[in-house]
């Protein structure tokens, strides 16, 4: 059995981001993740917004991370060559009492030291945002927030882990966690075992299982579904920055967002649902966020909404994320109820769960070789034609556009087959390349990037997933 | 930079046909860039019969009817970049294009914009449910099966009664699968008549009116629908929700004119075809850039697809060897019944008779089109029927050209 000083279950933004973390030091670290690849659960799915951190409640956790976390998020966004903007938002108030809801996160924001915050007026917000509707009244104007690509950010978290000697286990789905003396055995459903000294809990809307397994599972998540509409390149011009509304119990409202790749995203609902995997959109939500979306930017057509889609968030009762070593199981550290503003923390909690493990006992000897940043993947779309003929010269693979929505090269699907962690299906492709990421949702494109997946996956064309085992796409050859 | 007179964008059916038409009418440096590794398009993978009867008189497959140009093309020594993605197209006709020896810009001295169309997808449509392998649009699938011959599910419902996804029900049954239903939206099918007689009829497969696809269920492959009738606002009717187990969903919900390198190079568009405002000879409100076949506006034919590419071949040429037709552009507009018209103006002096081209917004009966400028007809026909499905004709003769004075209006009577 393969041993390892700590394993990471869950590889999501925050699993992905530990290991990463964790990458830097002298450790053998082991990255378990029960789907075919990184960033498949809440991370795939979310807003990808960096929040200000005007929000969360002082003195919790959640106020502390935040704070703490968006400097730092933009640091390894910029390291990891992860698209990620500096765009700024506004939470807009539509009525009288919402207007003092715009003051109590302005004086929320100053209590957590957030800078750059100030309240504007309905008419200064139009200014800045031409299109804003006619009907805000009052706005709160942040200028450190932004967005970030989430699972590219995952993608090449868990790569750059990889590059520095972190093991990824995919397809391993966790059905048994035992305590042996020093550690844990942990067991895959297909039958695959591994030990680890200690073991991080990052496992998302799955968490209160494996406390479960280690006999510890104080706490319950409550999965909250939120459903989205990302519209075509036209109308991500609508706004430059992340428009929100006046927070409520359930969230933080409907937003309307610019997203890193030029389209528009709009969303998220919020509505408890069965469980972590119930990733189903559902008419009347996805016509409340279209009507909640269009609250805030009248303008927005909705006939170019190019896709649809639903994350669940991993919510935990009390709100505050759970980041702590287990009371009653040495050497288990819970890393739940990581939800909103769960992205921007993504490297405050690695780094929090470093100082955890740190306290534990965990020696913690810097590898003198480490290295932090990784390859710009997108590296090539942003070249000179110059450029781009001088790599097209050594590889003539750049010269053939394989996506024309998006204009991604043959060459750059193959690296994304060739570089950690590898895709191996044709979402992981897409996710890595954004082949198929356009308007036409991989019309055009989807049968040649099989074709490159099977070559250089050395699989069967028939093997070819969308996701994952189950997920085929062909039934056989004629 | 290189030089070519005329530089086509898109080898399929409009391209090949445009490319010829400028060749025969003295333009010889010519050259076709197209994405995929042969010419002729989308016709590749369209193995079934039907194409040809109006333009060659013969009933021909995709790929027959594709190899009668690609020879003419051939024969003509015209020159063409397979591999080849244009990325870029300007108004002052720089076409900048990529392949595996690099990037190059062409200046030409017209452009065609042959580029085709492309499906709408799921997204577009906004099915609410999971997002499981196994919703294809009709044409991937079709492409799956026909180039790369792999089949891609065994029980099938199929979202949409235009041509493609008629043709598909066909095309699964013959490899095995079982097509379960055929679900339209519109109380009417979308394709044509005769589509729905072979592909449907003779396969025993039902087609659904007023009916769509309201959720799609399963986690990892598609493991059914759920199909339900609409009200005459397309609204889903709760109760006449109905559980469909299948593998797979494919979608023919409709065909978008491939424009972003039009949008891109600023030339206006249509907002009703999706495609360019062009005159009779197809030209666009870009002067020398031109535009004809489906990205212009979705044919039901191909025949017309290269009719309309011989006409803006033609266009290009003669921009190119004798420059602009200086008389004034009057406006053609659809009005009542009929849903668009092309071209959207026309100039008052033609160099020969025009053809209009235009489809009805429901299905008719027994009509009466008529082109007129005032009170004066330019043009008349009579159908004994009118579906959106199929795309009419008006022809405005050479004796007409004097009473062209104005805008001129395309109206139909029921008879």
């Amino acid at each position: 059995m393969e041993k390892f000083d700590i394993l990471i279950a869950g590889a999501g933004v925050t699993g992905g981001m530990i290991a990463r973390e964790l990458s830097r030091f002298q450790l053998s670290v082991c990255l378990l993740e029960k789907e075919n690849d990184v960033a498949c659960g809440a991370t795939k799915a979310n807003s990808g917004i960096v929040h200000g951190g005007y929000d969360p409640v002082p003195g919790t956790l959640k106020a502390k991370l935040n704070t703490a976390g968006v400097e730092l998020l933009f640091e390894a966004a910029e390291m990891l060559n992860v698209p990620h903007k500096r765009n700024g938002s506004m939470v807009c108030a539509f009525a009288e009492d919402e207007n003092r809801i715009i003051d109590h996160l302005y004086e929320r924001g100053l209590e957590n030291g957030i800078e750059g915050l100030s309240v504007i007026t309905g008419d200064r917000a139009r200014e800045l945002e031409p299109e804003l509707s006619d009907k805000v009244t009052k706005a709160l104007l942040v200028t450190n927030s932004g967005i970030v690509c989430p699972y590219e950010l995952t993608i090449a978290a868990v790569g750059n882990a990889m590059d520095n000697g972190v093991e990824l286990k995919r397809n391993f789905a966790i059905s048994d966690i035992a305590k042996i003396g020093e550690g844990f055995v942990v067991s895959a459903a297909d039958g695959r075992k591994v030990q680890g000294k200690y073991l991080i809990n990052c496992a998302g809307s799955f968490a209160d299982d494996l406390a479960a397994m280690v006999g510890d599972k104080f706490y319950q998540i409550i999965p909250r579904a939120g459903e989205y509409m990302l519209l075509d390149k036209a109308e991500g011009v609508r706004v430059s920055r992340t428009i929100f509304q006046t927070p409520g119990k359930e969230g933080k409202g409907i937003l309307v967002t610019p997203t890193n790749h030029g389209n528009l995203l709009t969303g998220p609902t919020a509505t408890e649902v069965e469980h972590g995997e119930s990733t189903e959109t559902t008419g009347a939500q996805l016509a409340y966020v279209q009507r909640m979306g269009a609250k805030s930017v009248p303008g927005v057509n909705f006939r170019q909404v190019i896709t649809s889609f639903t994350g669940v968030r991993a919510s935990v009762a009390g709100g505050d994320f759970i980041i702590q070593m287990s009371d009653k199981v040495n050497g288990f550290v819970h890393v739940a109820g990581i939800d909103s503003p769960g992205l921007t923390c993504c490297v405050s909690i690695a780094k929090y769960v470093v100082d955890i493990l740190k306290n534990a006992g965990v020696v913690l000897t810097e590898k003198e070789n480490w290295n932090g940043t990784r390859e710009d993947m997108h590296a090539f779309s942003k070249m000179s034609v110059e450029e781009k003929n001088e790599v097209i010269r050594n590889n003539p693979s750049y010269g053939k556009i394989i996506c024309r929505c998006e204009t991604v090269t043959e060459g750059e699907i193959i690296a994304a087959l060739h570089k950690n962690p590898v895709a191996l299906d044709l979402d992981g492709v897409k996710r890595r390349t954004r082949s198929g990421m356009g308007r036409c949702q991989g019309g055009f494109c989807s049968s040649y990037v099989m074709k490159l997946i099977a070559q250089h996956a050395g699989m069967d064309m028939t093997d070819v997933t969308k996701n994952g085992t189950g997920s085929y796409v062909l039934t056989e050859k004629i | 930079m290189i030089n070519h007179d005329i530089v086509i964008v898109g080898g399929g059916p409009a391209g090949m046909a445009a490319a010829v038409a400028a060749y025969d009418n003295g333009v010889t440096d010519v050259v076709i860039l197209d994405r995929d590794d042969d010419l002729g398009g989308i016709l590749r993978q369209c193995i079934h019969n039907g194409f040809g009867l109006h333009k060659l008189g013969q009933e021909l497959t995709g790929p027959e009817y594709a190899a009668v140009y690609k020879a003419k093309v051939e024969e003509r020594g015209i020159t063409v970049y397979k591999n080849t993605m244009v990325l870029d197209v300007s108004q002052d006709k720089v076409v900048t294009a990529t392949n595996r020896d690099g990037i190059m810009q062409i200046q030409a001295k017209a452009v065609v914009l042959a580029m085709g169309c492309r499906e709408r997808s799921r997204g577009a449509l906004n099915t609410p449910g999971t997002r499981p392998a196994g919703v294809f649009s009709a044409g991937t699938a079709q492409k799956l099966i026909n180039c790369e011959g792999y089949m891609v599910g065994k029980k099938v419902v199929i979202l949409g009664s235009g041509d493609i996804g008629l043709i598909m029900a066909r095309r699964m049954s013959l490899e095995g699968a079982k097509v379960e239903a055929v679900c339209e939206i519109m109380p009417y099918s979308g394709g044509l008549t005769r589509n729905i007689v072979q592909c449907l009829e003779d396969f025993y497969i039902p087609l659904y009116l007023s009916t769509t696809v309201a959720e799609i269920h399963g986690k990892k492959r598609l493991e059914g629908v759920t199909i339900a009738q609409v009200d005459e606002n397309r609204n889903v009717i709760e109760e006449t929700k109905r559980y469909i187990e299948c593998d797979t969903l494919l979608l023919s919900v409709g065909l978008i004119p491939e424009n972003e390198l039009t949008a891109q190079a600023g030339i206006d568009m249509d907002r009703i075809t999706s495609g360019a405002i062009v005159d009779e000879n197809c030209q666009t409100l870009a002067e020398g850039v031109f535009a004809c076949g489906n990205v212009l506006h979705v044919h039901d034919l191909v025949d017309y697809v290269s009719d309309e590419a011989e006409r803006a071949g033609k266009g290009a040429a003669e921009y190119v060897t004798k420059g602009t037709n200086n008389s004034e552009y009057v406006n053609v507009s659809a009005a009542g019944g009929v849903r668009y018209v092309l071209p959207q103006h026309i100039h008052t002096q033609p160099k020969e008779a025009v053809s209009l081209f235009m489809r009805v917004g429901k299905p008719y009966g027994k009509v009466r089109f008529t082109a007129k400028c005032g009170d004066t007809v330019l043009a008349s026909a009579i159908r004994l029927k009118a579906a959106p499905g199929e795309m009419e004709k008006l022809v405005i003769k050479t004796d007409k050209f004097s009473h062209i004075t104005g805008d001129i209006t395309v109206t139909l009577e029921e008879m």
